[in-house]
């Protein structure tokens, strides 16, 4: 794997580290020792052909497949310097500061307004005046509350689909997590709606550290600073985004974004 | 390399290769027209050289508009963003040597009728013999991508500029010695500049062959002997 130069990554944090990271479904081997960086405020893309195991790794981060039995991670996934693979971590805690939005759009079949102030309740006591102002907040960061101001009694699911993923993006936000991952967040979307959704992570990068898998490449080369290419388990290479796109360092990289395999 | 899944794709690359191939090949034959016109004061020959860069300037807007198409359409990324990319560039320098190849034919129009102090000619063939052997080896460092071979080129060019910088203080000794010289030794003087400028525009193509083939532009400066315009020269 060929790591980019240090002066490159000089003065960013590192929000999570993953090292050594193992995955299994059941005996299957998915994740073959990642290791790499999230660095804080930087969006982090990764790409890959299906099954090469992007989305596993999306999963881990916030352990979502704790949710499916057979499943098992190995190694240790550094958030702020704790492991988060530890079996005492809080998971309703885990999943309030990385926050994870989904490749096709999951309101809850609620009111827009609801649709946010339920996910914050789920996590904080407040008072609704409180809460209004959270709801407002999260829909003006998520670019949606100049759409849905006068409508915010009406149902999640009347909304288009574009506008139903900056509300889920809407949801996340509100809950005040440090990390957004996001899984194929536009694949079910138009170009407008994609140009909104690209736009806003530019917006939420300022204050998130994201990560986002694409099977876009151009999106991939848009929106993010940093690129991992996984193919077949496997953590090809992992470096600064323009670099990545105009030239690679592995000549499976540049198979693969060119078109030439996967 | 393994090739595009999608053919077409494949296809149009392969084009935009045999296209550059022919422009380079069309703009080696211009500039030895040029200089065989020049040599033998044959205006026929220097009409053929003029007419033949209408072609070249052709191909290149051909080449464009292929290459805009084609970023339309393949959104193309790495060797592929480079290849492109490295096409267009070359094309406009390849453009620009065929223009200055056709400047010399129009001077060996200019001249035809005239003579000129014998041993001139053997400079100038001399240097142009130099820049068409750069031209050759930068365009077979192309169609090889042998960013090796290219390297060269781009460190020989200070040879030509040698040359240069002599032929100048010779054209100077012959406008003194006599002063009827010095209308045919001009068209010369600007002549042999031409060639000059093919040898850089021939460096430029070997520094984008070296851009395609590696990823990383040449930062080094290149060796560079023309010292007519930083000095004063004096005649031998």
């Amino acid at each position: 794997m060929n790591v980019m130069s240090k002066d490159v990554d000089a003065g960013l944090t590192e929000k999570i580290s993953v090292r050594n990271l193992k995955f299994y479904y059941g005996t299957t081997l998915a994740l073959k020792s990642i290791t790499l960086p999230l660095y804080e405020r930087q969006v982090t893309a990764f790409i890959g052909p299906s099954g090469c195991g992007k989305s596993t790794l999306l999963r881990v981060l916030n352990r979502m497949y704790d949710l499916y039995p057979n499943q098992r991670a190995e190694g240790e996934v550094l958030f702020d310097g704790e492991n988060i693979l530890d079996p005492k971590q809080d998971l309703n805690l885990l999943r309030s500061r990385i926050g994870m939005v989904f490749q096709k759009p999951t309101p809850f079949p609620m009111t827009i307004y609801e649709n946010i102030a339920f996910g914050i309740r789920l996590y904080e006591r407040l008072p609704n005046s409180e809460i209004e102002g959270r709801v407002e907040t999260a829909l003006q960061k998520a670019a949606l509350w100049g759409e849905v101001k006068d409508k915010l009694q009406s149902s999640g699911l009347s909304l288009s689909g574009g506008q139903q993923q900056r509300l889920c993006i809407a949801r996340t936000v509100a809950i005040r997590p440090e990390v957004i991952l996001f899984d194929e967040p536009c694949s079910a979307l138009d170009p407008i709606s994609t140009a909104k959704i690209e736009e806003l992570i530019d917006e939420l990068k300022n204050e998130f550290t994201i990560a986002i898998v694409t099977h876009n490449m151009q999106q991939a080369a848009r929106v993010s600073q940093r690129t991992a290419f996984m193919y077949l388990g496997e953590l090809v290479e992992f470096g600064d985004t323009k670099k990545l796109f105009t030239s690679p360092s592995d000549n499976r990289t540049q198979d693969y974004i060119t078109g030439r395999f996967g | 390399m393994n090739e595009h899944t999608v053919k077409s794709y494949e296809e149009e690359l392969k084009l935009l290769d045999r296209r550059i191939a022919q422009m380079g090949g069309y703009a080696e034959k211009l500039l030895g027209q040029a200089m065989d016109a020049l040599e033998r004061r044959d205006p026929k020959l220097a009409e053929t050289a003029v007419a033949s860069d209408v072609i070249i300037d052709q191909i290149e807007r051909e080449l464009q508009e292929q290459v805009i198409v084609m970023i339309a359409r393949r959104q193309p990324l790495a060797n592929d963003l480079r290849h492109i990319m490295t096409v267009l560039k070359i094309a406009g320098d390849l453009e620009r040597i065929g223009d200055l190849a056709k400047n010399i034919a129009k001077r060996a129009l200019a001249v035809a009728g005239e003579s000129y102090p014998k041993p001139l000619m053997t400079g100038m063939r001399h240097m142009t013999e130099m820049v068409q052997s750069q031209l050759k080896d930068v365009l077979d460092a192309l169609t090889a991508l042998d960013a090796d071979k290219a390297m060269e080129v781009w460190r020989s060019d200070q040879e030509v500029d040698a040359m240069y910088n002599s032929l100048f203080r010779e054209l100077l000794t012959y406008m003194m010695e006599d002063p009827r010289n010095i209308g045919i030794c001009t068209h010369f003087l600007f002549g042999a500049k031409n060639i000059e400028r093919i040898g850089d525009h021939t460096t430029n193509i070997a520094e984008n062959v070296h851009y395609l083939v590696h990823g990383v532009p040449i930062t080094d400066d290149r060796p560079k002997g023309d010292k007519t315009s930083s000095t004063l020269i004096t005649p031998r």
